[in-house]
């Protein structure tokens, strides 16, 4: 009887990291041939729908990128607290905040015509962001609550109040009750990049987001302080790292990034604030993190990707009259593989004999 | 009053079934020391096998003993991903949701127009008709009784047994665990397919009893739910069966008041569950002794014995 | 064969390339069927919204047969997706598009602007511009009959009514079911409950167990399940569907059902675009259009009551009789319409307020 089994190796693969990637491709296309073949539909042509066809045009890959852009705000921010195990997982709420907060500015200088109201939105977003993921900081911090639990519970609380807002206090006094605010004001919307498309300048933001958060880990003592008490966290009280500095760092990243992702929505392709401003940018950006390897770099191609999947599944309902519900199997089992194959990177197979075996051979 | 206050009660017992299924098992799996974020996508998964049986078989018994399997199966992959192939627990967990919502939603696209027979409360003859005592004892669904009996089950075995003495060893110090022998991957697959089992059980109450139907995501977020729940509850069995019914009762006691013209602005009620588990988790985190006796140590870390 | 797919693939491409360069010079060729899309919010499932739109472009779809293809995507949240699926019907050649829920509006707006030559049909909202029209059904002309039903058939004089959101259009509803109810049982009451969401079948349940714990013995309901039609057969009480007809759901319990039937004005709307005579327009359609229909009544609903139902809705058809016309109170006394005036349409589409019959307070009403 032979076992394989799994050992880990003393330092990651480097080409393992190149071919996990690769083995989940395979997968994924093979799992989609069988899929899309059981469905009755020609398996190449659903794969060309769902994978090529969101990037055909330059309208599409503006959406493209448009869609990853909140994504990758929020993944690029989580993914510094989360190299120093601090487990925020309520970018979801952080961002909503962000919403709340910079779309309230847009609301209250509705009839200012000064340039300063765009900035305005999100030094506030951000703030609201900040304050959001500050209060799991501050419960791990001082009474050492579990931040996983408290941030997830939080973001309940910020879609409720911003449900509460829409209906009540900042409805569009001339929109017929309905749950909206006031479309925001020309000085309040991000300007649009390039013609013909959704794209806005809040391209710019998350990718100096991802530069930043480039530098920051892999440049600055503090970023190096934080991977270490991620990694040796034993270590790291040894050689004096406050492990409260690291938390505060780590959720306001976090809250920070997912607050200008909030304001980069409600100012951006939305334009007003509605009962939901989010279809789970922020939930998404915990799976985008993880298949980005907690790298700014992984982070930009896995939220092109987490995007591409989401403009795919739209592509399959239109083009092959496949349900909605495919996007989200697809989608699934597509993640769960990427998560899966990045074993290789840390541990390697070993096929294990039995002694008697050894011996006879 | 008196038949409001049974009423309400009978109601508040059927309203919180689901998530007491749901969150025991989250909470056996978390004492293991895993967090499974995937259990709305399993309680789907759960609601829809059990229906599709339930309809082909016209065995609602079968139907509930498949949507265990369900949600079982569902959960085997995320044992696979997190416990074999050691990758990240929370993002698999939410990837498993994502996979579960998609595939209930899919292989349930036969079954949005088929009506079933429910499973109905039991009639012993007679007895329901005992005033007061008689409803609030007899005239409940037979899965109530079920999720009853659940809750001493998993307190009897966290407590009383040795195999739950072990679950808790794991959780605790998976390294010191496996020191002494015990096989911690094998454990936590277990506690992981319990967990799974359960949440397809609450799945198949909400497809089979409480709003007997399948429709998409017919769950509407009680998986999530579940899993504050299980914090708020201290990882205690009876704290998880009383938080139940209280996250289930505070809906029903704002449309009881709704219903009798009491104006409450329902977004602050909908709020008072998360803010009071938060608060409940500070104050019981601030005294470490109390946490450490309940909450699992290895919450979310991965385990391989050589590192 | 892979290449013939990926040859046609090309040859979308290019054409996605021009409509988007050139989006107004995008003209159906004659002889080719005209290209149809529909943005649904919610999967189509078995009833409610969603589906009897659905039902409605099936007819559309067999009344004109190989004039027309149709296309739809299920399930679009209101926000930013919704405008990249509008524009990518748009920019795929169809020259109709249904957006069937409110939160479509801005969005529907934004890119008829782009594709100046494209018919745009927005459903229940009340903006529009040169290429996009709107429509919307008086529900609540049904709603009045229902409550009739309901008057008629209910012991305890209290009606159950569970509801998702206080927008307009669902407080008319309950205002003119109040009123129906009221016509006939004039001490009768209604019990709202607010579930604040249009589909959680667990909710809807539980509004509904709680309104007949509070003596409600005819329920109805504004929400997209059939839990509280379930619910209703489960305790023995009666029940009035909302959009679709739920009597297999509840065959003892439903009295009757307010039906949306959109299929005669899709057919209209397309034939209209087909001739090249399709005008932005604002249709408010009732009864006496075909889009608002009561479901056939149980046999348990006594004839005479029958028989006034349906001499109510002639009337309403007629244009002789409004579910509100004066002398009209709200619920705190307040007179809203003189005696013998009829509300007009403007105050109908702001109204906030309940009238006389239904119990409690409209929230975050000032």
């Amino acid at each position: 009887m032979m076992r394989i089994r799994l050992e880990p190796r003393a330092e990651p693969s480097r080409f393992a990291g190149w071919l996990s990637p690769m083995v989940a491709a395979v997968a994924v296309v093979l799992i989609g041939l069988v899929l899309f073949s059981l469905m009755g539909r020609n398996p190449w042509h659903a794969l060309y729908v769902f994978f090529i066809e969101p990037m055909n045009t330059l309208y599409d890959a503006g959406e493209l990128v448009l869609k990853a852009s909140p994504i990758m705000l929020c993944a690029v921010g989580l993914s510094i607290g989360y190299r120093a195990n601090v487990w925020n997982i309520g970018a979801e709420g952080q961002l909503i905040m962000g919403a709340i907060a910079g779309g309230g500015v847009a609301l209250a200088f509705h009839d200012s015509d000064s340039r300063w109201v765009l900035p305005a939105m999100f030094v506030v977003g951000a703030a609201g962001g900040m304050a959001w993921a500050a209060i799991p900081a501050f419960l791990r911090t001082r009474c050492n609550t579990n931040e996983i639990l408290v941030s997830l519970m939080l973001v309940y609380v910020a879609s409720l109040i911003l449900s509460l807002l829409v209906h009540g206090a900042w409805r569009d006094p001339e929109g017929f009750n309905f749950p909206q605010s006031k479309m925001f004001a020309e000085t309040a919307l991000l300007p649009i990049l390039v013609a013909g498309t959704r794209l806005n300048v809040g391209l710019f933001i998350a990718l100096a987001a991802v530069a930043a958060g480039w530098l920051f880990m892999q440049r600055s003592l503090a970023g190096f302080q934080m991977r270490v008490a991620g990694l040796a966290p034993a270590a790291a009280s040894y050689a004096g790292i406050s492990s409260s500095r690291t938390v505060w760092i780590g959720m306001l990243a976090g809250g920070a990034c997912a607050g200008l992702a909030g304001v980069g929505e409600v100012a951006g392709p939305i334009g007003q604030l509605l009962p939901v401003v989010s279809p789970g940018y922020g939930f998404a950006a915990i799976i985008v993190a993880f298949v980005g390897r907690l790298h700014p770099v992984g982070i930009f191609f896995a939220s092109l990707l987490m995007s591409l999947l989401y403009l795919g599944g739209e592509a399959a309902q239109m083009h092959l009259a496949l349900p909605s519900s495919v996007t989200g199997l697809f989608q699934g089992t597509l993640l769960l593989f990427l998560l899966a194959t990045d074993v290789f990177i840390r541990f390697r197979l070993r096929i294990v004999r039995p002694p008697t075996a050894a011996t006879a051979a | 009053m008196m038949d409001h206050a049974i009423t309400l009660l009978l109601l508040t017992l059927a309203a919180g079934t689901p998530l007491v299924f749901a969150a025991l098992g989250e909470l056996v799996t978390e004492k293991s020391g895993v967090l499974n974020l995937g259990v709305e996508g399993m309680m789907l998964v759960g609601a829809v096998v059990a229906f599709i049986v339930a309809t082909t078989s016209q065995s609602p018994w079968l139907g509930v003993a498949a949507g265990m399997a369900g949600g079982a199966a569902l959960s085997l992959v995320f044992a696979i991903v997190t416990l074999s192939l050691h990758a990240n627990q929370v993002a698999s967990g939410l990837a498993l949701s994502l996979f579960g919502i998609g595939l209930s939603a899919f292989i349930g696209l036969d079954y949005v127009s088929v009506i079933i027979e429910p499973i109905r409360p039991l009639t012993v003859h007679g007895l329901p008709d005992i005033p007061v005592v008689g409803v609030l004892l007899f005239g409940h669904n037979p899965l109530v009784y079920l999720s009853l009996a659940l809750f001493a089950a998993i307190q009897w075995f966290l407590s009383r047994t040795r195999a739950g003495l072990v679950l808790r060893a794991v959780g605790e110090s998976p390294q010191s665990a496996h020191a002494i022998g015990i096989s911690v991957v094998r454990i936590r697959y277990l506690a992981v397919l319990f967990g799974g089992a359960c949440a397809g059980l609450g799945g198949a109450y909400l497809s089979l009893v409480y709003s007997p139907s399948w429709a998409e995501g017919m769950t509407s977020g009680r998986g999530w739910i579940a899993l504050a729940l299980v914090v708020f509850a201290n990882w205690k069995p009876w704290r998880v069966l009383a938080g139940a019914y209280l996250f289930g009762g505070v809906t029903l006691a704002q449309f009881q008041a709704q219903g009798m013209g009491v104006e409450l602005p329902s977004q602050y009620l909908a709020m008072l569950p998360y803010i009071a588990t938060i608060v409940v988790l500070a104050i019981i985190s601030r005294n470490a002794a109390v946490i450490k006796q309940n909450a699992p140590a290895s919450l979310g870390r991965p385990f391989h014995p050589e590192g | 064969m892979t290449r013939l797919s990926r040859r046609t693939s090309l040859a979308t491409l290019t054409a996605c390339a021009l409509a988007l360069a050139l989006p107004a010079s995008a003209q159906p060729k004659a002889g080719e069927p005209l290209k149809i899309g529909f943005v649904y919010v919610s999967p189509i499932g078995d009833a409610g919204w969603t589906f009897q739109h659905d039902t409605g472009r099936k007819q559309m779809e067999a009344a004109l047969g190989g004039r027309v293809t149709t296309k739809f995507i299920e399930n679009v949240p209101e926000g930013t997706d919704a405008e990249r699926v509008i524009r990518d019907l748009a920019a795929t050649g169809h020259h109709l598009i249904f957006t069937t829920s409110f939160g479509y509006m801005n969005p529907t707006i934004k890119v008829a602007q782009a594709f100046p030559n494209t018919k745009f049909e927005h459903a229940t909202g009340y903006k529009t511009s040169k290429n996009v029209g709107i429509y919307n059904a008086r529900f609540y002309e049904g709603r009045y009959l229902a409550g009739i039903v309901a008057g008629k058939m209910s012991k305890t004089g209290i009606a159950g009514y569970v509801a998702a959101f206080p927008i307009p259009e669902v407080v008319m509803g309950i205002n003119a079911f109040a009123r129906g109810l009221r016509s006939v049982n004039p001490k009768a009451e209604v019990k709202v409950i607010w579930v604040s969401a249009w589909f959680d079948p667990g909710k809807e349940s539980e509004a509904a167990n709680t309104l007949i714990s509070q003596n409600a013995d005819v329920l109805t309901h504004h929400t997209d399940s059939t839990a509280t039609m379930q619910t209703a057969e489960a305790k023995k009480v009666y029940a009035v569907a909302y959009h679709s007809d739920m009597s297999k759901y509840g065959p003892n319990a439903q009295l009757t059902a307010v039906t949306h039937h959109w299929g005669d004005y899709y057919t209209r709307v397309a034939q209209s675009v087909l001739d090249g005579k399709w005008q932005q327009d604002n249709v408010w359609g009732g009864i006496k259009d075909g889009m608002i229909k009561l479901a056939p009544f149980n046999k348990i609903v006594p004839a005479d009551v029958q028989a006034m139902v349906k001499k109510a809705e002639a009337e309403i058809a007629a244009g002789k009789l409004s579910p509100f016309t004066g002398p009209m109170k709200d619920n705190t006394g307040k007179e809203r319409l003189a005696a013998g005036k009829t509300i007009t349409d403007a105050e109908l589409s702001r109204m906030d307020y309940y009238v006389q019959g239904v119990v409690g307070k409209l929230p975050s009403s000032k």
